[in-house]
C-alpha cells in the first residue's frame, strides 16, 4: 500500500542519448543549410537575371571542378602551391622556433629582436611582395620569401611565449637530472613550449596560406592563385568559383586533419585540458 | 660527512627588499642517514634543499658534499619535488631514463636500467603510460624511480608526499623505508608533517620560521619499519609539536 503513495519518477532520458540526438540534429541543420544555399543558387541562376559567365550555376561549377580534377590541372596547381607552402613553412618553423627560444631565454635579444618581431607582425605579409620582387625578381624565391614572412613571425612569437611560460619547475628538475647545453634546449625547453608552438604554427600556416594565394594572384606562377587568375582572364566564372572552392577545401583539410587533432592531442598529453 | 652546511645563510633580494630565508644553518649528515627537516611553511626548508642540490647559491657560509664544495647541480644529489615534476612529453620509461639520456648512456642500456627501477617502485607495467594518465601517488613513485636510476648518493626530497591522500602517503612511506634500507642512500627529507618526519627520519630537525634556523634536534630511535599510527610515533609527535608551537608564538 505504501508504494502507491509514491509518485513514479519521471523517466529521465539518458543524457548520452540526448546529446547524441543533439549532435544528429546539429548535423542535420548544417547539411540542410548548405542544401538550401545550393538550391537557392541554382534557382537564381536559372532565373537568367545574369548571364552564365557572370553568375554560373552550381551544376556548371561542379562540372568545371570535375573536369579540373580529371584532366589534372587542379591537382598540379594544388601540388605546386602545397610544395611552396611546405618549403616556406618548413623554413619558418625551423627559424621561428630557434629565434623564439633565443628571444625567450636571452634578455638582450628580447629587448631588441623581440621588439622588432612584434612590430613587423603588424605588417600583412603580402606587403613584403614589392620588396621581394625587387630583391628576387619575378621568381620562385620571391614567393617563398612571402610565405616565410607570413608564418615566421607568428611562430617566433608563439615559441617565445611558450618558452617564457614554461614552468620553472621543469627546468630545475631537468638541470637537477644533469641536463645542460643543447640537450636542455632540445629535450626540455622546446618540448615544454610545444603546446604554444603548435598554436603558433596553426596561425602561421593560415597566414602563409593567405599570403601565398595573394602572391600567386599577383603574378604568373602556376599554383592555385594563378589558376584563379586565369579563370578571370578567360572570363570563365565557373572556373573562378571552382578554384575558390578548392582553396577553401585545401585550407579546411589541413586545419581539420592536421593542426586541430595535433593541438588536441598535445594539449591533452601536456595536461592542459581534462 | 656526506653533507655538511657551515654557517649557511640565504637572503633573497626582491622588489620589496631583502628577505632572509636562512640564517646561519649548521648541519651535518652522515652517509646513509635519513634526516627530516621540519618546520612551518616559509621557514626556508626548500631553500636549504636547493642549496644542497646546487640549484641555488648561499649568500654566506658554504655547502659541502663528501668534503667538496657544491658548485652547481650534480647527479650525485637528486631532488624530488612536491608535484613530481615529471615531463609530460615523455612516457614513464623515458622519464625514468631521462638522467642517463642526458649523460649520453646508450638507449638499450638506459632503458634496461629504467625498467629495473620501475620494478622497484612497482610500476613496471606502466612503462608506456604518459604522465597525465597516472595518479598523484604513481607520479611520485615514477619521480622516485627517476631519481634512483641515476644512483645518487643523496636524495633530496621536498615535501614529496605533501599533495597525496593519507592512504597513498602511508603506502609510499612503507615503500620509501624499504628502498632506503635496501639502497643505503643518504636522504634529506623536507616536510611540515610531524608524524611523517618521525616515521621516516633517523633525526628530525625542527626549523624556526623566517629566518630559518635549527631550533631543536630530535634523534628517533624507534624500531623500523615504523607506522604513522604507532603510539610511540604519536607520543613523540606531541613533544615535537609543542616545540613547533612555541616557535610560532615567538
Amino acid at each position: 500500500m505504501t508504494d502507491r503513495g509514491v509518485a513514479p519518477l519521471p523517466e529521465a532520458s539518458p543524457p548520452r542519448a540526448a546529446s547524441a540526438n543533439g549532435v544528429r540534429h546539429e548535423l542535420a541543420r548544417r547539411i540542410g543549410f548548405f542544401l538550401l544555399l545550393l538550391a537557392a543558387w541554382e534557382v537564381v541562376s536559372r532565373l537568367g537575371i545574369w548571364p552564365d559567365f557572370i553568375f554560373p550555376s552550381p551544376v556548371s561549377v561542379a562540372r568545371t571542378l570535375g573536369r579540373g580534377f580529371r584532366n589534372g590541372t587542379f591537382l598540379v596547381a594544388i601540388g605546386v602551391s602545397m610544395r611552396r607552402l611546405l618549403v616556406g613553412f618548413g623554413i619558418s618553423a625551423g627559424v621561428g622556433m630557434a629565434l623564439g627560444v633565443a628571444i625567450g631565454r636571452v634578455r638582450l635579444l628580447d629587448e631588441t629582436i623581440g621588439l622588432l618581431v612584434l612590430g613587423l607582425q603588424a605588417l600583412p605579409s603580402i606587403c613584403w611582395l614589392p620588396l621581394a620582387l625587387l630583391w628576387f625578381g619575378l621568381s620562385e624565391r620571391a614567393i617563398l620569401f612571402i610565405v616565410v614572412m607570413g608564418a615566421l613571425l607568428s611562430i617566433t612569437l608563439a615559441t617565445e611565449a611558450g618558452v617564457k611560460n614554461t614552468p620553472p619547475l621543469y627546468l630545475r628538475a631537468a638541470r637537477n637530472l644533469g641536463a645542460r647545453g643543447w640537450r636542455l634546449y632540445a629535450l626540455v625547453v622546446l618540448p615544454a613550449a610545444l603546446p604554444a608552438i603548435i598554436s603558433g604554427m596553426k596561425l602561421g600556416w593560415s597566414f602563409a596560406w593567405r599570403s601565398l594565394m595573394a602572391a600567386e594572384l599577383l603574378y604568373v606562377s602556376l599554383g592555385l592563385g594563378h589558376l584563379l587568375m586565369m579563370g578571370r582572364e578567360l572570363n570563365d566564372m565557373s572556373q573562378v568559383v571552382a578554384v575558390m572552392l578548392v582553396i577553401v577545401g585545401v585550407g579546411l583539410v589541413v586545419d581539420r586533419l592536421i593542426f586541430q587533432p595535433l593541438e588536441t592531442r598535445v594539449r591533452a598529453r601536456w595536461g592542459l585540458q581534462g | 660527512m656526506k653533507v655538511e652546511l657551515r654557517h649557511v645563510g640565504k637572503t633573497f633580494f626582491g622588489r620589496h627588499g631583502a628577505t632572509i630565508a636562512l640564517e646561519s644553518i649548521d648541519l651535518q649528515v652522515r652517509a646513509g642517514e635519513f634526516v627530516c627537516l621540519l618546520g612551518p611553511s616559509g621557514c626556508g626548508k626548500s631553500t636549504l634543499l636547493n642549496l644542497v642540490a646546487g640549484l641555488d647559491h648561499p649568500t654566506s657560509g658554504d655547502v659541502h658534499t663528501d668534503g667538496k664544495p657544491v658548485a652547481g647541480p650534480g647527479t650525485d644529489r637528486v631532488m624530488i619535488f612536491q608535484n613530481a615534476a615529471l615531463f609530460p612529453w615523455l612516457n614513464v620509461l623515458e622519464n625514468v631514463a631521462f638522467g642517463h639520456r642526458m649523460a649520453g648512456v646508450p638507449k638499450a642500456e638506459r632503458d634496461a636500467t629504467a625498467r629495473r627501477f620501475l620494478q622497484l617502485v612497482h610500476l613496471a607495467e606502466f612503462d608506456r603510460a604518459f604522465v597525465h594518465e597516472l595518479s598523484g601517488g604513481m607520479q611520485q613513485r615514477v619521480a622516485l624511480a627517476r631519481a634512483l636510476a641515476l644512483n645518487p648518493d643523496v636524495l633530496l626530497m621536498d615535501e614529496p608526499f605533501g599533495a597525496l591522500d593519507a592512504q597513498t602517503r602511508d603506502m609510499l612511506h612503507d615503500e620509501l623505508q624499504t628502498i632506503w634500507s635496501e639502497t643505503g642512500k643518504t636522504v634529506l627529507f623536507v616536510t611540515h608533517n610531524v608524524r611523517e618526519a618521525i616515521v621516516l627520519g633517523d633525526r628530525v630537525l625542527v626549523l624556526s620560521p623566517r629566518p630559518g634556523r635549527v631550533r631543536r634536534e630530535f634523534r628517533i630511535d624507534l624500531p623500523r619499519p615504523r607506522q604513522i599510527e604507532n603510539y610511540a610515533v604519536v607520543d613523540l609527535s606531541r613533544a615535537i609539536l609543542s616545540v613547533l608551537k612555541a616557535g610560532a608564538q615567538e
